[in-house]
């Protein structure tokens, strides 16, 4: 029995400790924000917070989790408020969507870390994150609006 | 604790709370009743006011849309209610888009099913959600002016209300709805001139923008329902193989594990959980029988090719007598060649259906509801009438959605376990279990004359037939004019022009993919065409422009992207540009990439991007699916080949199909050069002139032609 701490709420798991985070998410949980494009840790879609961390839930077996906590896209922003999902929506990133929550999961690590990412930060922390709708620079935008002052640019308080 | 009971949504709280004990015995876990983003509650079909098969009005005001396309990323949910809301004169803030049902009223005008590709949804959209909405605005009228007893000619309507300004009288939509609803609905309502358009032409946001932010947006593959199971299923390795031997017992005792089924295409594992029937599949011990295509390879089909190029083709064009004007003049002649490319949408493959006696329910994001109603009808022996289709988000599409392959399996493991199920592809399922962009090679000759003039051109190309997969009523007199779409259209003026087809059914499912016959052909076209600018010691630029005299639009759009990129002004040392335009899908895109040479690593820098799609609907959009388009094309450009050794497609994730990165991509900037009129598709034409545009770059950059995709140096 596997104690997880999942956006602020605690699990007790009785599953397989080889089953992947990923799945106990969206089968067992129904927390379908964080998403499947992979299974291999190669598409970013699937991004969570592990204390803080980005990691991807498709490559951590839940047996690796035992009193950690886990933030998921359902639990970034009590409102769905924050300023990356703000400014996702002021700079209209999303096209069909699918890789969006994975891609501001992965911003909002790299902002936590890095408050103002230059042009280059911003890809390296993104460079394992893809989306086939291509909707990159608009990303890449709505990182640098979220990382400004509060005030500037409008849309994001 | 009843480990059954639903939890519905939790709130967050700060505190940690003890939750659910959640292990494998629990089955489908949490049960969330499926629900759309989006869809207006309160205004559903017990609207008084529902005049059409778009359009509802309740009697709070609140005003539903139901878009009958579906939402991939190009912006349909938003751009179809703005044609219907902009005749209605509604306000738009209360404006809702509800995915429509399954239903012969929603029927492709063109395709003759309910569908959404070929970029035509705003295309046939624009006159009957006009009239849908200006039709439903009379009603309102002549309600309020009935109620008023005044002449309906001297009342207006504004932003969800109806006024008369004489009397000062001013009702709300939601208020009229009742009495609108008794009245007749005119078959021929008065349209807006374009220039009185307040919500078409300007960007407004999306309205399915906040629901993937937040990981809201459902779609195919976050569909549940209680007693759901999910399901893994095995295919052959090789293309066409059969299934030989398979134990189900040792699988059927794994944890989680409540199913396996035999298929027509191999075998599934149905359990409760992704993980619980991937685990199962693993231990299936399946054994297969290899069938015709166990020999077909890539370096095989190549020389297939340029075998069947030496023979005769079906003629699509014949203009004069290519051949022998050719051989009057300076003979330039080139190969083409392209690989089979997967769509990798992001959302991996998905349906859920549930077979019951009555009839058969789907829950899938697809881009043919009519033909998911016939694949469930045909496994399971109902009518079509009796599969209805929940349309969900669609985490990407490009023409593999259209495909029914995903969906009649589903169908055939829902109707054998009897209860819900959702069939999972993994990304390596996705990869091999699926429908190809076509291989192809395109031999291109011209001959040019002492200006550079040409005098002739011939094209061949070899490829398999999409349509007769597809729709085969579409292939007229032996020809399926995808294979030769953007070639034996192309626009330059050539007196002597020929076009000639040789079919090649290499036995690999050939689909739909992003721009379709012209992904291809495109790059043939474009890059011939700077072949011959080059052997007439002609500016590509304008050699191109001089050939355009008789398309005034295509001109437009090569100027202006030539323009806005500074065309033959200097550029940082060690980066060349190279130009290129082409029609599709009734829209002009014209594009002129910068490119430099990293380490033997080809680096595109900045794309410039003019179209002229007729009418602007929603700008923004535009501008999005021009740099869609272009990172779909680029990923072809640089990375994508589907390869075959064995008969076994050899990619199987994203490390060996890559697709573009955050870092490749180039900053682009879009022009919109719109000349009004008809209006042309928008989600496909930014894909096909982008590779040609960075081979053209490339050779202006290093002096080496390149002619095959994916690029290499
Ligand atoms: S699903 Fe985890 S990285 Fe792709
Ligand atoms: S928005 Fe479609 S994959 Fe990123």
């Amino acid at each position: 029995m596997l104690n997880l701490y999942i956006n602020g709420d605690r699990y007790r798991i009785d599953l397989p400790g080889d089953t992947p985070l990923l799945w106990v998410l969206r089968d067992q949980l129904g927390l379908t924000g964080t998403k499947f494009g992979c299974g291999e840790g190669l598409c970013g879609a699937c991004t969570v917070h592990i204390d803080g961390e980005a990691a991807r839930a498709c490559q951590t077996p839940i047996s690796t989790l035992n009193d950690k906590e886990v933030t998921t896209i359902e639990g970034l922003s009590p409102r769905g408020d924050h300023p990356l999902q703000k400014a996702w929506v002021a700079e209209e990133v999303p096209q069909c969507g699918y890789c969006q929550c994975g891609m501001i999961m992965s911003a909002a690590a790299l902002l936590k870390k890095k408050p103002k990412p230059s042009e280059t930060e911003i890809d390296q922390a993104l460079a394992g994150n893809l989306c086939r709708c291509g909707t990159y620079n608009r990303i890449r935008k709505a990182v640098q609006r979220a990382a400004l002052p509060v005030g500037k640019q409008g849309g994001l308080k | 604790m009843n480990p059954n009971k639903p939890a519905s949504v939790r709130p967050l709280s700060p505190a940690r709370r003890d939750f659910l004990k959640v292990s494998a015995a629990l089955g489908g876990g949490l049960l969330l009743a499926f629900y759309l983003p989006g869809r207006a509650r309160g205004a559903g079909s017990a609207a008084p006011f529902a005049p059409n098969a778009w359009l509802r009005i309740a009697s709070d005001g609140g005003i539903t849309i139901l878009v009958d396309k579906s939402e991939m990323g190009q912006g349909v949910m938003t751009a179809l209610p703005m044609l219907l809301a902009e005749e209605l004169d509604a306000d738009w803030n209360k404006v809702r888009a509800e995915f429509a049902p399954a239903g012969p009223e929603y029927k492709h005008p063109w395709f003759g099913v309910q569908g959404t590709g070929g970029s035509t949804s705003v295309r046939v959209g624009w006159e009957p959600l006009r009239k849908a909405g200006a039709a439903a605005r009379e009603m309102l009228v002549a309600a309020a002016a009935k109620k008023w007893r005044v002449d309906p000619a001297t009342c207006h309507s504004d932003r969800g209300f109806v006024l008369h300004p004489k009397s000062k009288r001013k009702a709300s939509y939601g208020e009229l709805a009742a009495a609108a609803a008794a009245l007749p609905v005119p078959a021929e309502p008065k349209l807006k001139e374009t220039k009185h358009f307040k919500l078409i032409g300007k960007s407004r946001p999306r309205l399915d923008t906040p629901a993937k932010v937040r990981g809201q947006a459902q779609f195919g593959m976050d569909v549940k329902l209680p007693g759901m199971l999910i399901a893994a299923a095995a295919r052959s390795p090789v293309l066409g193989g059969k299934l030989k031997s398979f134990s189900a017992e040792k699988v059927k005792a794994l944890p989680g594990v409540r199913y396996v089924v035999e298929i027509s295409n191999g075998v599934a594992v149905v359990g409760t959980s992704y993980w619980a029937a991937l685990k199962g599949r693993e231990a299936l011990g399946l054994e297969w029988e290899a069938g015709p295509l166990a020999t077909l390879d890539s370096a095989g089909l190549s020389a297939k090719f340029q075998e069947l190029m030496g023979t005769p083709g079906l003629v699509a064009k014949a203009i004069g007598d290519a051949k022998t004007a050719m051989a009057a003049g300076k003979h330039l002649e080139a190969d083409y060649e392209v690989p089979y490319l997967a769509h990798a949408c992001m959302e991996p493959m998905n349906c859920t259906a549930w077979v019951k006696p009555e009839g058969v329910e789907l829950w899938v994001g697809t881009q043919g509801q009519s033909s998911c109603q016939i694949t469930a009808a045909k496994i399971t022996g109902l009518k079509p009438e009796q599969v209805k289709v929940n349309t969900t988000y669609l985490g990407g599409g490009f023409g593999r959605r259209f495909a029914q392959d995903f969906v009649a399996e589903a169908v055939e493991i829902a109707k054998a376990v009897g209860k819900p199920v959702k069939l999972v592809f993994s990304r390596e399922d996705d990869l091999r279990a699926a429908h190809y962009r076509p291989a192809t090679l395109t031999r291109l000759a011209a001959g040019l004359d002492a200006e550079g003039k040409p005098l002739a051109l011939a094209i061949k190309t070899v490829g398999p037939s999409i349509m007769a997969a597809a729709f085969p009523s579409a292939i007229k007199d032996g020809l399926d004019s995808t294979a030769v779409e953007g070639l034996a259209d192309q626009p330059y003026a050539v007196p002597n022009f020929s076009t000639e087809w040789v079919r090649h059914e290499a036995g690999v499912p050939v689909w739909f993919w992003r721009s379709v016959g012209h992904s291809q052909n495109a790059f043939a076209m474009e890059g011939f065409i700077d072949e011959l600018a080059h052997a007439a010691g002609k500016d590509p630029f304008e050699f191109r422009r001089a050939l355009l005299g008789a398309q005034p639009k295509a001109r437009a759009v090569l100027e202006l992207a030539a323009a806005k990129a500074g065309w033959g002004k200097p550029l940082p040392k060690g980066q060349a540009r190279g130009i290129a335009v082409h029609e599709s899908f009734g829209s002009w895109v014209a594009q002129v990439a910068e490119v430099s040479l990293e380490n033997q690593r080809i680096r595109v820098h900045r794309v410039i991007c003019a179209v002229d799609c007729g009418q602007v609907v929603n700008p923004d959009t535009i501008v999005a699916q021009m740099e869609s388009g272009i990172a779909f094309g680029l990923s072809a450009a640089l990375h994508g080949a589907i390869t075959l050794k064995d008969g076994r497609v050899q990619q199987g994730n994203f490390h060996d199909y890559p697709i573009l990165r955050m870092g490749e991509m180039p900053k682009v900037e879009v022009f919109l050069a719109p000349s009004g009129g008809t209006l042309g598709g928008v989600g496909e034409p930014g894909t096909p002139p982008i590779a040609p545009a960075v081979a053209n770059a490339l050779f202006a950059l290093t002096g080496k032609r390149l002619r095959k995709l994916p690029l290499a140096l």
